[in-house]
């Protein structure tokens, strides 16, 4: 565990974290992918998680709704811990948000009817009722005049804002997003980015693993720097970028800013 | 001042491009090659057609009492007519021959009533697939309200081979997507149990498993528990074409990108919910062809009940080509089967292609 770590779990007095890492360890076969992950989120706090391919900061964002399970140390999310019990993965995935690199929205149903399908089917909300959310949420998202079309018709930026709107359905406490702007077009990453910088101002608790550093510079309260399954280095933006302690973070940010 | 990008406008393609000209030059006439193969294939039908329309319409005998009055030296369908009601229902009572139209008639109305929007569809297919079977059953056996029995020693003809088809198609689909789902689930019990079943029956030709269950299955019963052997036979047809649609949907499964799975995970859905809800739809509708495939080839095996001492249409016919009245009618009488099975067949397979195009909801999947 290194200092900086060390600095950032600890959190002021009386202050309770929604998620909370405790000494996480994962491995895919023999292969360690997650190392000592010790870390605190507060709530309504925007976390940028960045690094090259392969440091585990997708493995690490996809622990929090159990989409992968960690053998070693605990994960605290909301007050639940994480373990087998279907129950609390359940209880937890009700909260918690994700959206995906790929939008992975269902191709056979409509937009209004992929919004609409976890609130009916896990919240048992009225039919009626989680119609007129999903349009509220898709207006925010302005997308509200394509809900009768399916997925396979809209524009991938269009696909990935039907994404965000579909996790906030479900009015998670949580936005988990994985890459949500690796794989657009350049014209397209700006729409989407605006929805998350707009999402974000609303006080949204949200783990954000992206390259987008204009994004991290002004919406990040911390960014997460990973690398071969530790976190090397979390900071604040501005401390982030202008003045990172590592060696491997300043190699990392001068490859990606400067190309 | 910046220069404003116009696009330029769309023409309409070129004349020799659309039309009837253009999809003969295209399909027909494209190259050498082309040409030769398309002048070859009128020259097969040429040789082929004529002599064909000759035997089964010119010189055919449509009407008379025995093979004696087919003299014209074409084909005998008189003696099809002759034993038309046998080929369709066997030899249940000609009396109650209408209980079969019924319920035929029934089954059609009730599924063109999914065309009528002011039925509610979920109350409608509760009634084809919970309700309709046991009227049918009741009006087929007979046994309630005045209805004379009707054992199912004499039930047969292309009422036998419909029978053994949809039964066996109904009833094996669910099992199938079951089998297709325990073998891929996490759990290692019933991942193994489908996994033996599945591999077992499939290792097995159809005809062993039909004679296990009408020879073998009475022998180690208990005296006095036997159980009707259509209803054996039934249950082995529908085993046996379940291994192979769970095989088919187990395709259909593993097609659907990981993310789909995540997806439904991530926003708190239940196993059952996410398969139902979001993955079997989408898994069905990649393996359409291969589920009516499979169907077909089911509806086609139910001949093999004649194995067991079953006369269902083939049966029949092949039977009614030993009367001594009509010795020498076994080519109508196959030309007649194989008529009907391709009717059936066809309509099937073009069935699938309609829900198809229906299921379509645009472009590729992401």
């Amino acid at each position: 565990m290194t200092e900086h770590n060390m600095a950032l779990a600890q959190l002021e007095p009386g202050e309770k974290a929604i998620i909370e890492f405790k000494d996480v360890n994962k491995w895919y076969g023999d292969f360690h992918v997650l190392k000592n992950i010790d870390f605190s989120i507060k709530k309504g706090e925007r976390i940028v998680v960045c690094g090259p391919s392969g440091s585990g900061k997708s493995t690490m964002t996809r622990c929090i709704n159990r989409l992968e399970e960690h053998q070693r140390g605990s994960i605290i999310v909301d007050g639940i811990e994480m373990n087998d019990n279907l129950k609390n993965i359940e209880a937890i995935r009700k909260d918690v948000g994700m959206v995906f690199q790929h939008f992975n929205l269902f191709p056979h149903l409509t937009i209004l009817e992929n919004l609409t399908l976890a609130p009916i089917w896990v919240r048992k909300m009225p039919k009626k009722e989680a119609e007129e959310m999903a349009m509220h949420y898709l207006e925010r998202v302005k997308i509200a005049n394509q809900a009768n079309k399916f997925p396979g018709q809209l524009s991938g930026g269009q696909q990935q804002r039907v994404a965000i709107a579909r996790g906030l359905c479900m009015k998670p406490r949580i936005m988990l997003f994985d890459e949500p702007t690796s794989a657009l077009d350049p014209e397209m990453i700006k729409e989407v980015l605006d929805v998350m910088i707009q999402l974000a101002d609303e006080g949204m608790t949200m783990v954000c693993v992206t390259h987008e550093m204009g994004f991290a510079k002004t919406v990040a309260d911390r960014v997460v720097f990973m690398d071969a399954g530790e976190i090397v280095e979390a900071n604040e933006p501005h401390e982030f970028f202008e003045n990172p302690q590592h060696d491997r973070t300043q190699l990392f940010l001068s490859q990606i800013l400067n190309h | 001042m910046a220069k404003i990008f116009q696009p330029s406008p769309s023409l309409p393609p070129p004349v020799n491009s659309v039309g009837a000209v253009a999809w003969v030059r295209q399909n027909l006439l494209s190259s050498p090659l082309n040409i030769f193969l398309t002048l070859f294939s009128f020259y097969v039908l040429y040789l082929l057609i004529p002599p064909v329309v000759e035997w089964g319409v010119v010189n055919a005998t449509f009407g008379g009492e025995s093979k004696a009055a087919c003299t014209a030296g074409g084909a005998c369908w008189a003696f099809i007519g002759v034993y038309f009601e046998q080929f369709m229902y066997g030899l249940y009572p000609a009396e109650e021959t209408w209980r079969i139209n019924l319920a035929l008639i029934l089954l059609v109305v009730l599924i063109a009533m999914f065309a009528v929007k002011a039925v509610n569809k979920l109350y409608l297919s509760i009634g084809i697939i919970a309700v309709y079977p046991v009227v049918a059953y009741f009006l087929f056996a007979g046994g309630v309200f005045g209805l004379e029995i009707v054992e199912t020693s004499l039930w047969g003809g292309l009422f036998l081979t419909t029978l053994l088809g949809v039964v066996g198609i109904v009833a094996s689909f669910p099992l199938g997507v079951l089998l297709a789902l325990g073998r891929q689930s996490s759990m290692p019990i019933a991942k193994s149990v489908c996994i033996v079943f599945i591999e077992t029956i499939r290792a097995v030709p159809l005809i062993t498993i039909l004679f296990m269950a009408s020879v073998m299955i009475p022998l180690f019963l208990p005296d006095g528990m036997n159980f009707n052997k259509l209803m054996r036979v039934l249950i082995g047809i529908t085993l046996f074409s379940a291994a192979y649609m769970a095989e088919v949907i187990r395709g259909g499964l593993q097609a659907i990108p990981k993310g789909q799975y995540e997806a439904a995970d991530a926003m708190g859905l239940t196993y059952w919910q996410s398969m139902i809800l979001v993955i079997l739809p989408q898994a069905l509708k990649l393996v359409i062809p291969g589920i009516v495939n499979t169907f077909i080839g089911l509806f086609k095996d139910t001949t093999l009940v004649y194995i067991v001492g079953m006369f269902d249409l083939l049966g029949r016919i092949q039977a009614a080509t030993h009367d001594s009245n009509w010795l020498g009618t076994t080519i109508e009488g196959y030309a007649f089967a194989g008529f009907i099975y391709w009717a059936a067949c066809f309509g099937m397979s073009r069935y699938s292609m309609t829900i198809e195009r229906k299921l379509e909801t645009g472009h590729k999947r992401n």
